[in-house]
């Protein structure tokens, strides 16, 4: 199995992010969208941290909050003890070289005007001062690393198939050696065949290079599979958090109940005997999110006090962390 | 509960499409029929050809660049592709009812609810229009909208995805549908929605034994749903059976092959996946040998060759596979 090693890599604290909702010739302020509701969590060094929900939950909001591709309405990010978000823009950029990004549409992440040789040194120009010779040999060694033939350095994204592209991206995150990759839906846009084999390469990857990350999915058999330990969105809050053994063994949360059970099984057989939890709804609008806990409006069980006091998040075992004033 | 009278018999359809690039072969020559009351999961990947198959049953595909080849498709004892426009008009939206994978494009904007309902009942029904509407609030209640009397009025954008599904689906089952068509119905939809929409399916299904070909890439999906399986691979229906059958002793290379990429809900983690290697087959070649067997682990030399029939082998389980295990 990996080694997961105890020293947390990153830590998010009361993290918020609130988009302003502007109305008028003067974009005068008048609410704001909610997408990111004073979340927490941290990271492990080597582990993957898988973080699903619905649309619209806040979870890749969170995956650029944490990069500060967006400035945070409040909160801090830690990486490896630096505080991101009250660093200058100098010392972020090194911070940056050893945080990367993988993109879902490999479609539209890849500038279809540059080769792939060119995609991928790009970074390596702007942050190390390698030779041209150099360079092109870094690429030819990623090139070999994500399975594509070194070859290629000369053709264009639109040449490569959708699981090839995704090659690509994988292959210019790991252009500058980072510790840690967010992965945003890295599979959504690929056909199940290729899913796997994108998901493979993720973990050899992880294997050779000790890297950590934090995989942003709603493929909740996906995250099974891939993250060590689980984190459940809500409408911008975590709701659930556990080892990925422990969340799928023993959810305690109403939601992480009613997500699971709602994933069709590829087995004719269970699929007959179980029993669904069906959610009764749509999920709110963050922008006016209910009072109290916020999966209140759909929850089968909630009580009086759900719809008025948001729970606190407390541990209930070792590691299993969850908001509900029910368990 | 199923008969076992066919309700829609489709002999050989080939389809290809007109390109710069030169001719896509998109359906290669297939054939399949639905029972009454059955549902059919069409399953496979981008590309395999299952929408462009059931499109060329209603012509909804632009000519040119598409073109059926041949093929036939007898319903109710009239063949489909013989048909005129002004005749398939008269089929399309009435007898067969179409459900698109994203409600966001499917439905006009600048149109009622209302309006986009009443219209099919009208125009294939000849219902007035008090009576329709009546009809239309009806189904949106059996659809499981809230409040319809008053939601009705409203445009598609007051509507979320989910909602918006369901509007497709009252719109399809307006005239009472023989067959209805669902293309990747809850693909755009979150888990929870989609549970939602499976479950109005089912139920709809039992109270008015429609029918129904379900097109998904979601085996998930199809498990809990069909009757009876096809699976599609590079224009070809390369599998097909039972569900039950289908799962327990799936017997195409490459159905066993998706079958054991997914992981697991349940029981241990598996410690690598499974994968299928190389990449989904290129259209533009003539389909004369298997599309499947440059990234098949039992290709023969025959593989390469022939393109293998859909042939039928026991418990009503057909392959088309040149490697017979028995």
């Amino acid at each position: 199995m990996k080694k997961v090693t105890n020293k947390s890599l990153l830590k998010v604290d009361r993290l918020v992010k609130h988009f302003p909702i502007t109305k008028g010739i003067f974009r005068k302020k008048v609410g704001s969208v909610k997408a990111v509701d004073g979340i927490s969590f941290e990271i492990k060094e080597r582990e993957t941290l898988g973080l699903v929900g619905e649309s619209g939950c806040g979870k890749s909001t969170t995956g650029r909050l944490i990069l500060q591709l967006l400035p945070a309405t409040a909160g801090k990010v830690f990486f490896k003890d630096h505080e991101l978000n009250s660093i200058g823009s100098a010392d972020l950029r090194k911070q940056r070289l050893q945080m990367q990004m993988i993109f879902q549409d490999p479609q539209d992440s890849l500038n279809p005007r540059m080769t792939v040789g060119s995609i991928i040194s790009e970074p390596m120009i702007e942050h190390q001062r390698l030779d041209r010779l150099q360079r092109h040999e870094r690429v030819e060694q990623l090139l070999n690393s994500v399975g594509l033939d070194p070859k290629v350095t000369n053709r264009y994204p639109h040449e490569f198939s959708g699981g090839q592209r995704q090659r690509i991206g994988i292959a210019r995150a790991l252009a500058l050696s980072p510790d840690f990759i967010v992965c945003d839906e890295p599979i959504a846009a690929l056909d199940v065949s290729i899913q796997a084999q994108v998901i493979n390469l993720l973990e050899d990857l992880q294997e050779e290079f000790g890297l950590t990350y934090l995989f942003i999915s709603h493929d909740l058999s996906m995250i099974r599979h891939i993250a060590s330990r689980v984190a459940v969105m809500y409408l911008g809050r975590i709701v659930e958090l556990a080892s990925s053994q422990e969340l799928y063994s023993r959810p305690v949360h109403p939601y992480t109940k009613a997500l699971l059970s709602a994933v069709p099984l590829h087995d004719p057989v269970l699929e007959k005997k179980r029993k669904r939890i069906i959610l009764i709804g749509d999920v709110p609008s963050p922008a006016n999110p209910p009072s109290g806990c916020h999966f209140s409006t759909r929850c089968p069980v909630a009580e009086n006090n759900c719809f008025k006091t948001a729970p606190e998040w407390r541990e209930i075992s070792s590691g299993h962390n969850v908001a509900c004033h029910l368990v | 509960m199923l008969s076992q009278t066919s309700i829609l018999k489709v002999e050989n359809i080939v389809t290809r499409f007109r390109t710069q690039e030169g001719q896509v072969h998109a359906v290669n020559g297939i054939s399949f029929d639905l029972k009454k009351g059955e549902l059919l999961g069409v399953v496979g990947e981008s590309g395999s050809g299952k929408s462009v198959t059931m499109m060329s049953l209603l012509k909804l595909l632009p000519m040119p660049p598409a073109e059926i080849v041949s093929g036939e498709a007898n319903f109710d004892g009239h063949d489909l592709l013989k048909m005129d426009l002004e005749e398939l008009r008269k089929i399309r939206g009435g007898k067969i009812g179409f459900i698109f994978q994203d409600p966001m494009t499917s439905l006009n904007p600048v149109l009622t609810i209302e309006y986009q309902l009443i219209e099919p009942m009208r125009e294939h029904l000849g219902m007035n229009r008090s009576d329709a509407r009546r009809r239309a609030i009806e189904l949106l209640e059996m659809v499981g909208i809230p409040e319809a009397k008053n939601r009705i009025n409203d445009f598609p954008h007051h509507f979320s995805g989910g909602m918006r599904q369901r509007v497709m689906i009252a719109i399809a089952l307006a005239c009472n549908p023989q067959i209805l068509i669902a293309d990747e119905p809850t693909t755009a939809l979150d888990v929870t929605i989609q549970a939602q929409i499976l479950e109005i399916i089912k139920r709809l299904r039992k109270e008015l034994g429609m029918a129904i070909i379900w097109i998904t890439h979601d085996l998930g999906v199809v498990a809990g749903m069909a009757d009876r399986v096809a699976v599609m691979y590079g224009g070809n229906i390369v599998e097909e059976a039972p569900v039950f059958e289908l799962y327990s002793n799936p017997k195409h290379p490459y159905t066993q092959g998706l079958l054991k990429t997914l992981p697991n809900m349940k029981g241990k983690r598996a410690e690598r996946l499974e994968s299928i290697n190389g990449q989904p087959p290129s259209l533009h070649q003539k389909p004369v040998s298997c599309s499947f067997a440059p990234r098949c682990s039992k290709t023969m030399e025959r593989c390469r060759q022939e393109n293998p029939a859909l042939l039928s082998r026991e418990n009503n389980h057909k392959v088309a596979c040149w490697w017979n295990p028995n």
